[in-house]
């Protein structure tokens, strides 16, 4: 391939933490609410965000695009690593091929999870304020469960993970030393990050929700 | 000793188990060996006898196996070699202590020559690329140079322990056909010479070459580099602070433009 890879690849390891990570925050603090708060937190929430100014230019610029480039171009930063753990099963070895792993699964989970819920509002299939009972549907079939809990493993793994080599790939973290605190504080944002997400998946399948999404079932019809 | 002698009187066997072709675009095959034990003998050693008495071990006529060694003290490089799964240097893995059958092949992310032999020519030509030198020639005395901080000249002097041997390139997943990756090892060079008062004087035109297409962002941080490193080479730390030189780099670059 001609050109130079180096803007664009520095670009990959920024936008995955500005502003992707700081939009997984967000989300993982906005769905939490949903345990904490039950259908009525969950709501307020959402209300909240939604009545961010410039709401859409926001999702677009620091979302979306964001999004778009950095699965785009991480799919083919996969493509062009070999899996050599065999040879060499070393932790961080590991590491980086689950990266790249987790990468892939993220992609097509965030594919799959956008057209269920955000581009379902935007054909006018769901509002905002069922969104609660619109996941208490999704998440009650054991499958899509499953891949949901999968999914969210995998992209927290690939965020906190990702974060690490962000800290290495522009110089902030430098020593063996360093690198290895670092490690142990992005396992644990990892762990955190995904205790929160896993705790909001069950609380979305309580009968609270469950509840309101037999009534908003009986008002719209979800394709 | 005692026991090394009886071995030898008892006709004790070496066995190898060798990845092999004919030409560079032969497909590779296998072929064992049976050689006999001699007290400290190494991988090259070894090989010398199977060159001397060309016999495999069903007792078959064969062609000697090639490869390729120089200093036989682990400072050149030449003999780097994947030996029972993990690349090394040949004069320094001694029969003793590996695991038997001894599984040699040549390191197959270079292009292998025949046999063992491969060819190291592109970490010379990332040398050149990334300009892993200190331009002093000219036309007239130049005088001394700056003087180097003893602190700095001792980490610096494990850098220059560098022997181009291929190992890191070996282990890296993401040196391979499809990535354009230089390696660890020229980046390293890239730090050693920067480092030094001198070469620090063409530090940009190094961090320029690392800003390239297959320079430094083609590290994944897998770190297999630090693990194989036969010579200690702090190499994951070197990458990392030639990530923050040449972050530094890209604003200045922007922001001075």
């Amino acid at each position: 391939m001609k050109g130079n890879s180096y803007l664009p690849r520095k670009l990959h390891s920024l936008l995955g933490v500005i502003p992707l990570g700081l939009f997984i925050v967000e989300h993982a603090l906005t769905n939490y609410s949903a345990y904490e708060g039950g259908k009525e937190g969950f709501s307020k929430s959402i209300d909240s965000l939604n009545s961010m100014p410039l709401i859409f230019w926001l999702e677009l610029f620091v979302i979306w695009l964001p999004i778009l480039f950095h699965g785009v171009y991480g799919l083919y930063i996969a493509y062009q690593s070999n899996m050599n753990t065999g040879r060499f099963s070393y932790g961080r070895n590991w590491a980086f091929t689950w990266q790249r792993i987790t990468g892939v699964i993220t992609f097509i989970f965030v594919a799959w999870h956008f057209y269920e819920t955000r581009f379902q509002i935007t054909l006018g299939n769901v509002a905002h304020e069922d969104l609660g009972s619109h996941m208490n549907g999704i998440v009650s079939n054991p499958i899509a469960f499953t891949a949901y809990i999968i999914g969210v493993v995998a992209a927290m793994f690939h965020f906190a993970n990702g974060l690490w080599a962000f800290l290495v790939s522009w110089g902030i973290t430098i020593g063996p030393r360093a690198q290895k605190v670092s490690s142990r504080v992005c396992m644990v944002l990892f762990v955190i990050l995904t205790a929160l997400f896993l705790l909001s998946l069950f609380a979305f399948r309580s009968d609270e929700f469950a509840s309101a999404a037999a009534s908003a079932l009986s008002s719209v019809s979800i394709g | 000793m005692a026991e090394a002698t009886t071995a030898t009187a008892t006709g004790r066997k070496v066995k190898f188990i060798i990845t092999r072709r004919e030409r560079p675009d032969a497909s590779p095959f296998t072929e064992e060996f049976e050689v006999p034990y001699r007290p400290n003998m190494n991988v090259i050693s070894a090989l010398m006898e199977i060159q001397r008495n060309p016999v495999n071990a069903k007792g078959e006529k064969t062609v000697p196996v090639c490869w390729e060694s120089n200093c036989l003290e682990e400072v050149c490089g030449a003999c780097s070699m994947v030996i029972n799964g993990k690349p090394r240097q040949a004069c320094s893995a001694l029969i003793d202590k590996l695991e038997q059958p001894i599984r040699l092949e040549p390191m197959a992310t270079f292009p292998v020559v025949r046999d063992l032999v491969i060819n190291r020519e592109r970490m010379f030509n990332a040398l050149k690329k990334v300009k892993a030198w200190i331009p002093i020639d000219g036309t007239y005395d130049l005088g001394p140079g700056p003087r180097m901080a003893e602190s700095k000249r001792q980490w610096a002097y494990e850098l220059s322990k560098c022997m181009t041997c291929g190992v890191c390139l070996e282990a890296c997943p993401n040196v391979n056909d499809r990535n354009s990756f230089i390696g660890p090892a020229p980046i390293s060079q890239v730090r050693l010479f920067n480092a030094h008062p001198t070469g620090e004087m063409n530090a940009h035109e190094r961090l320029d070459a690392l800003m390239e297409e297959g320079g430094i962002e083609g590290c994944g941080n897998s770190q297999n580099c630090v693990r194989s490193c036969p010579k200690g080479i702090p190499l994951t730390t070197s990458i990392a602070a030639m990530n923050r030189d040449t972050t530094k780099h890209l604003f200045k670059r922007w922001l001075n433009a």
